[in-house]
């Protein structure tokens, strides 16, 4: 053994070398991922010598592989002996970074950024910002566009020299010759500017940001957008309005809807970056425009921000702002042309409610939930339904139901299934705040209407709202008004309106208590154990199995035994089976 | 130049006529795709009207015939102006009388610049191009559909298209004209011009995309001071197709122009084309949406093979790196291009690829898919591929023998069964010592391996027991 110590030690790379020249690429691949694994082997310094400058110089593989190669390196740095060694991760890294392939590169990003915080601050100045200039003066775009997603992590850890040095770096990148190197450093312009000390952030990434939100491609406009918030958050108050609104004004108004769509779906972190003052003066009339933007995508984001954007103004002058400037534009996009934008509406303005209380809400809101719960696309009326909460705890249940039940009943016709499904889960809701004489005025003939819809979901939800129903009025209302008309279809021609009997049964037995169950339904479903379709049978075998707990034991002796008994040697196998397991549950056997 | 002629989509029309719900619909409530884009047809937006802020009423100028020669430039001018004002297309019954006098005032443009000789002066360049520039420089609209499928879908057509076109018209005649001074031009159609001309290659309306590639084809050949640019431009958008977005509509007018481009390239071979092709048009390849411009992909290919066939092997070893893995369509289109290339290989580039080559060739005849084996094997029927294979047969042959041999006993297909007896018979005519060698050594070979099979499986038989 010990004389073959030394073969010993050499097979893992072997192994490994082996694999990584197979031309299956699955078997590279996982030679790859076992990496970690074949670097303790080796131990750290063979690690270092033999196992990286092999991967740097066998760089040159299927992007899958490489992916892979990138993501292990980045947690790499205890098997190549800890921080002090940290660097000799560079070189393979480095070459990842300039692969063409997008996510190769953004992962080899990801692990370099990961191991610079391993790096000590001199082995930062003397291993990984030489990679990044050289990354950031690389020939191909490749190596540029992954140089500035490195600026970032290693500018606090250097000396004043260096960050001059680099922010010289990133000043270039940013006026690049191609759109993708200026898209990169647009997209980090505002993690950036968070490390710089607030000087710079002035005198140097302001040009930046007002030269690359004007740059001539809309996809680097957009991106300055995002960069403008975090740098608008960083700036004291008293500088904002010189140093970024005029740049953020025009991002709000110009020509490309992408950047118009991003400012829209910025605005309530531009909003909190901004502060109370602005938002009154700029970012309203802003939002405005937004809101009646010609192009629906704009719209739609600007929609979807209203009510977070009403939430956050200022508490002093918030409701005068919103009658007086956000609700006219509110008025039109419930009336818009497209759908996405009303629905992306629907699904905030009921919160809008609780903002401007009672009596705006009824007077000035409900009209315009109204329109909604009618609107001809069934999404923006679910997003109303789905939020009617919201109103009734600002209105209360009556005068919600009373001006919004007649939509309400028609919508529970509604085509569409999903539509009908929310209003059922509102039922409940809707019965415990109206009592039950409203109730079974108005509301239970849709209920039990619905017990016989052909879409499986609404009869199983309808089921179950049978259930919290009972659960609200009592056993006597049960008896009364549902339990006869739930047996009635035991006698139906459709067999799945027949199951729906059973399943009634299953969800009330409990809440109706022992005798109802006994007296009423129980012969109803010994009854259904001769239907002959086999579905039914076996529905029984299920039913009895679990309402028998809410019978008496004479009752299950005398009634539920000899009919399980008598389905277990049906032909059906099914039926059989279900009628056994029930025999066994119950402990009849 | 052919354009498709489809009638431009009516404009939306009210949204209140009711909501009916199909009966189809009713059953579950997912709506079908089919049905979804017929709803998605009705609003037709384009952002052209967007930046016009209070609306000028157009009164008719007189005729551009009718005018006495001293005024004809004047009026010209005039009429340039004029067309200026955009219009509303998607409401088609706002200002008719407008949109008339714009469009007989753009018909008369287009005919004045392509019939009569010496109405190009000097001070008409900036006034025509700002024209052009006013009319077609827009942000083209989101796409009415997000999962836009070029193939399946209808693509979007512009609404303002009834001028666009004459507009698009006067440019190309504008460029053509034998009055056509570059030099004049050069002031006008600037850098910033050209971008934002390659940007309108976006457009989903085919029709556009027509007229463009022409005029672009057509400043890249008057001005030759943008030919850099533009080609830089191109590489751009192509690269942020491949490693971005993966959407841009214009991608096969753009490689169609390429193609002739690459044709006029000077010999030998500057680096930036030779950079062009290995990091630019072989990594287009990968695209999900290769099947819409394939073809013009493949011609500059072989464009590039044709000028200097030094990159050859640059080409193939990119392709065979690129193989797709599971899209067998797009694997035919693979095989496709190969043929194509090799049917202009020459002998000497042929072999410092064959090796690999003949391995993928191998791998996909032996593809469970019998269109991705059919193409592969077709490549027998091709003389000039037939005659290389003959010269180097004794490398070929054993790469491909195995293959062959297991496929003609093991494909479900019988059309590919055929056909790879014929290739056997082909190789055994061709060399039929090498072809009994390889039979005998394919036979002990599977004697051996069946009896190593045995072995295991007696070892964990026994083991078991």
């Amino acid at each position: 053994m010990a004389g073959a110590e030394g073969d010993d030690s050499l097979y893992p790379i072997a192994v490994l070398i082996d694999e990584l020249r197979n031309e299956d690429v699955q078997l590279r691949l996982n030679s790859i991922k076992k990496l970690s694994t074949i670097a303790l082997a080796l131990g750290v310094e063979r690690t270092r010598t033999e196992l990286l400058p092999f991967l740097t110089d066998t760089i040159y593989d299927e992007d899958e592989v490489l992916l892979a190669l990138a993501e292990q390196l980045g947690s790499f740095t205890v098997l190549v002996g800890g921080p002090e060694f940290v660097h000799c991760l560079l070189p393979p890294l480095e070459s990842l970074a300039t692969v063409e392939e997008t996510v190769v590169r953004d992962k080899a990003v990801e692990s370099l950024r990961k191991i610079s915080q391993e790096h000590s601050p001199v082995d930062l100045e003397v291993h990984f910002v030489p990679l990044v200039k050289r990354l950031a003066s690389g020939d191909w775009f490749t190596s540029r566009t992954s140089a500035c997603g490195l600026f970032g992590v290693c500018y606090p850890r250097v000396s004043s020299t260096v960050k001059a040095e680099i922010r010289q770096h990133f000043r270039t990148l940013c006026s690049d010759d191609t759109p993708m190197v200026r898209r990169a450093a647009s997209s980090k312009l505002g993690e950036f500017a968070k490390v710089l000390e607030l000087d710079y952030v002035k005198s140097d990434i302001i040009p930046l940001f007002t030269a690359l939100a004007s740059d001539e491609q809309d996809s680097v406009r957009l991106l300055a957008v995002e960069a403008g918030v975090s740098i608008a958050a960083l700036l004291p108050q008293e500088d904002l309005e010189d140093l970024v609104m005029p740049t953020l004004r025009q991002a709000a108004e110009d020509k490309s809807w992408r950047v118009r769509y991003m400012v829209a779906d910025k605005f309530s972190e531009l909003q909190k970056a901004v502060g109370p003052e602005i938002t009154k003066n700029d970012l309203v009339p802003a939002f405005q425009n937004l809101l009646k933007d010609c192009e629906a995508e704009v719209r739609t984001a600007a929609a979807n921000k209203v009510k977070v954007f009403c939430e956050s103004l200022p508490e002093d002058s918030r409701e005068t702002i919103i009658m007086t400037h956000i609700l006219p534009c509110v008025k039109e996009l419930v009336s818009d042309t497209n759908q996405h934008v009303k629905s992306a509406l629907a699904s905030v303005i009921m919160g809008l409610s609780t903002i401007l209380g009672k009596d705006n809400t009824v007077e000035h809101l409900l009209p315009l939930f109204l329109v909604q719960l009618k609107d001809e696309y069934p999404e923006v009326r679910l997003n109303i339904i789905s939020n009617l909460d919201c109103v009734n705890e600002v209105i209360g249940i009556r005068q919600l139901s009373q001006s919004l039940l007649p939509a309400i009943v028609e919508l529970a016709e509604d085509a569409k299934w999903r539509v009908r499904l929310a209003i059922i889960e509102y039922m409940p809701l809707l019965a415990g705040q109206l009592g039950v004489e409203f109730f079974d005025e108005k509301l239970n003939s849709l209920c039990m209407a619905w017990l016989i819809d052909h879409v499986y979901a609404i009869r199983e939800a309808a089921t179950c709202n049978l259930m919290k129903l009972v659960e609200k009025f009592g056993a006597e209302w049960a008896q009364n008004t549902i339990v006869p008309k739930v047996l009635g279809m035991a006698n139906d021609s459709n067999y799945l309106h027949r199951m729906t009997t059973l399943f009634c049964i299953n969800a009330l037995s409990e809440v109706c208590g022992q005798e109802i169950t006994t007296k009423h339904m129980l012969p109803v479903v010994l009854k259904m154990s001769t239907d002959q379709v086999a579905n039914v049978r076996f529905n029984v075998a299920r039913c009895l199995q679990k309402i028998g707990p809410v019978l008496d034991s004479s009752a299950l002796q005398a009634e539920v035994k000899p009919v399980l008994e008598k389905l277990a040697t049906d032909q059906d196998m099914d039926v059989k089976y279900f009628a056994l397991e029930a025999i066994s549950v119950l402990a009849l056997a | 130049m052919e354009t498709p002629t489809k009638l431009p989509p009516s404009s939306p029309s009210s949204p209140t006529t009711g909501f009916s719900v199909p009966s189809a619909e009713k059953v579950d409530g997912f709506p079908r795709r089919s049905m979804r884009r017929a709803r998605q047809r009705r609003s037709h937006s384009s952002s052209q009207f967007r930046y016009q802020s209070s609306q000028v009423e157009l009164t008719p100028l007189p005729l551009l015939k009718d005018a006495p020669v001293a005024e004809l430039h004047d009026l010209f001018c005039k009429k340039l102006q004029q067309c200026c004002v955009l219009f509303d297309f998607l409401d088609c019954v706002a200002d008719l009388k407008g949109k008339e006098i714009k469009r007989a005032a753009l018909n008369e443009l287009v005919e004045s610049v392509a019939t009569s000789r010496g109405v190009l002066i000097e001070p008409l360049y900036p006034e025509a191009i700002k024209m052009i520039s006013v009319n077609i420089f827009r942000t083209l609209p989101p796409s009415e559909n997000p999962e836009f499928d070029p193939e399946e879908d209808e693509p979007a057509l512009e609404a303002s298209w009834p001028h666009l076109q004459l507009v698009y018209e006067f440019f190309l005649r504008f460029l053509e004209s034998p009055d056509f001074q570059p030099s004049l031009a050069k002031r006008y159609v600037d850098q910033k011009f050209v971008l934002q001309l390659l940007e309108l290659f976006d457009s989903e309306d085919p029709r556009e995309r027509e007229y463009l590639k022409t005029i672009l084809h057509r400043v890249y050949g008057k001005l030759l001071g943008l030919r850099a640019y533009i080609r830089k431009q191109i590489n751009n958008i192509f690269l942020r197709f491949i490693y971005e977005t993966e959407r841009f509509n214009g991608v096969a007018e753009l490689l169609e122009i390429l193609g002739s481009i690459i044709n006029g390239f000077a010999l030998p071979l500057k680096s930036e084309h030779k950079q062009f092709l290995v990091r630019v048009l072989i990594p287009l390849h990968t695209a999900k949406s290769l099947s819409i411009f394939h073809a013009q992909l493949a011609y500059c290919v072989v464009q590039f093979m044709e000028k200097d066939a030094t990159v050859t092997e640059h080409i193939i070893r990119g392709l065979l790196r690129y193989w797709p893995k599971t899209c067998t369509q797009k694997e035919v289109m693979f095989l496709g291009e190969i043929e194509e290339i090799l049917d202009v290989i020459e002998p000497s580039q042929f072999i410092r690829v064959q090796e690999p080559l003949f391995k993928q060739i191998a791998a996909c005849i032996s593809s469970p898919h019998f269109q991705v084996a059919e193409r592969a094997l077709y490549f027998w029927n091709n003389e000039y591929i037939l005659s290389l294979i003959e010269e180097n047969c004794q490398v070929i042959l054993p790469l491909v023998f195995g293959t062959l041999y297991r496929v003609s006993k093991e494909h479900w297909n019988q059309t590919i069964i055929s056909l790879i007896y014929n290739v056997l018979k082909t190789f055994m005519e061709m060399n039929s010592k090498l072809f009994d060698d390889l039979t005998a050594s394919y036979k002990v070979e599977k004697q051996n391996s069946n009896i190593i099979e045995i072995k295991i499986y007696k070892k964990t038989t026994t083991t078991t027991k």
